[in-house]
C-alpha cells in the first residue's frame, strides 16, 4: 500500500467573522492544508452533505461533494445560531462524519467550555488568536483518525459485530492509510446491506 | 528611504503605544511571496468589519430599551477581530466594554462606545499609513 502524499489534507474551517477566516485559511494554508472556509455551522454541514436534523437521502447530497475529503473540520466555538459545539454534536451523530477529527477554537478560556468539547469528541481545543505553532498540532489528528476509520471499514466488511474503539488495529491496517477518505453516496446517514463497499481503488 | 524609516517609526510608535502588540508580528510572519498582500488583505477586513460593528453599536444604544445581550455579542466580534489581527488598545477597550454589558449599564457602554469609536479610527488611520508607505517601499524591498 503506496502512502498518498501527493494530495495535501483538507480542512475546512468554519467562523463567522471574515478576518479570522482569512487568518485561518492562511495559518492552514501555510503549513500546506488544502482549505475550504465557510461561516457557519450550517454550511458546514451542507458542505459535508448533512441537511438539517433529518437524514436527507444521499440523493440530495450534490454530485460535485460525494467525492470531496474533508480530514479535519476546525470550528470556532462561538457563532450564531448553531455553536462550534452544537456542530461538533451533529458530526459526531453521523456514522459518516465522526470520524474525522474535529478542533474547536475560543477566544475564550473557560475550563469548564473546554471539557465539554473535550468530552463531546474534539480532538483539541485552541485558543484564539491561533497561531502557526498550533498547526502542527494537526497533522497526528488526522493520521490517527484514517488508520481508525480504516479499521471501521475492515471490521464492517468482515462481520456485523460492532468495534467502537480502535485500540489493536489489524495486521492489514499496520501500514499508514493511504487513500483520503471520500464520502460516497452510500456511506451517507443510512445502514447498508452487506455490499461490496470497496473505497480503496 | 525616507518611507522605510517612517514605517519604522510608525511601526514602533504603535508598539509602543499599546496600539498593538505582537500578534501583529504573527501576521507579518504569515505573509510571503506566495501571499505577498496578506498583511493588507486582513487590516482592510479588520477595518470594515470594525467599521460595522461600531454603526451597529451605536445604533443599539440609542434605542430606549437597549438589548444588552446583542450589543455584548457584537462587543465580542470586535474584540476577537481585534485579538486576531494584534489590534490591542481595541480589544482592551472591548473588554471593558464587554462588563458594562453585563452589568446592564447604559452610560457605561455609551463612555465605552466613545473610546472603542476614538482608539479604533485612530488605528484606522495608522493602518492606512502604514499601508500607503508599504507600497511606495514596495518597488525597492520586495518582500
Amino acid at each position: 500500500m503506496a502512502v498518498a502524499t501527493e494530495t495535501p489534507f483538507h480542512v475546512l474551517a468554519v467562523d463567522d467573522s471574515l478576518p479570522d477566516r482569512k487568518l485561518i485559511e492562511r495559518l492552514l494554508k501555510t503549513s500546506s492544508f488544502q482549505v475550504t472556509t465557510v461561516d457557519s455551522g450550517s454550511k458546514a454541514l451542507e458542505f459535508l452533505g448533512i441537511h438539517g436534523e433529518d437524514s436527507s437521502p444521499p440523493v440530495s447530497v450534490h454530485a460535485d461533494q460525494l467525492e470531496v475529503a474533508v480530514n479535519l473540520i476546525i470550528t470556532d466555538y462561538c457563532m450564531p445560531g448553531m455553536t462550534g459545539y452544537d456542530l461538533l454534536k451533529k458530526i459526531k451523530e453521523s456514522t459518516s462524519l465522526r470520524d474525522i477529527p474535529v478542533v474547536i477554537m475560543s477566544s475564550e478560556n473557560i475550563p469548564s467550555r473546554i471539557n465539554r468539547c473535550l468530552e463531546e469528541g474534539a480532538d483539541e481545543f485552541f485558543l484564539k488568536p491561533v497561531r502557526l505553532s498550533d498547526m502542527s498540532k494537526l497533522k497526528p489528528h488526522i493520521l490517527k483518525s484514517r488508520c481508525k476509520e480504516h479499521y471501521h471499514q475492515e471490521q464492517h466488511q468482515q462481520s456485523d459485530s460492532n468495534s467502537n474503539e480502535c485500540s489493536n488495529p489489524t495486521n492489514s491496517n499496520s501500514n499508514e492509510c493511504s487513500n483520503s477518505r471520500k464520502r460516497k453516496a452510500e456511506d451517507n446517514e443510512e445502514v447498508l446491506p452487506q455490499t461490496n463497499r470497496s473505497r480503496h481503488s | 528611504m525616507a518611507a522605510a524609516n517612517q514605517l519604522t517609526a510608525l511601526l514602533n510608535n504603535m508598539y509602543a503605544t499599546g496600539l498593538l502588540d505582537e500578534q501583529f508580528q504573527q501576521l507579518q510572519m504569515l505573509q510571503d511571496a506566495s501571499s505577498p498582500d496578506f498583511v493588507s488583505e486582513v487590516i482592510t477586513l479588520f477595518c470594515e468589519d470594525g467599521d460595522r460593528i461600531i454603526s451597529e453599536l451605536a445604533k443599539l444604544l440609542e434605542k430606549p430599551s437597549v438589548d444588552f445581550d446583542r450589543v455584548d455579542a457584537y462587543v465580542h466580534q470586535l474584540k476577537g477581530s481585534s485579538a486576531s489581527v494584534g489590534a490591542q488598545k481595541v480589544k482592551n477597550t472591548c473588554i471593558q466594554f464587554r462588563e458594562f454589558c453585563q452589568s446592564r449599564s447604559r452610560d457605561g457602554c455609551l463612555k465605552t462606545l466613545d473610546s472603542v469609536r476614538t482608539e479604533f479610527y485612530d488605528l484606522r488611520g495608522k493602518f492606512q499609513t502604514m499601508l500607503q508607505l508599504q507600497r511606495q517601499l514596495h518597488g525597492f524591498y520586495p518582500k
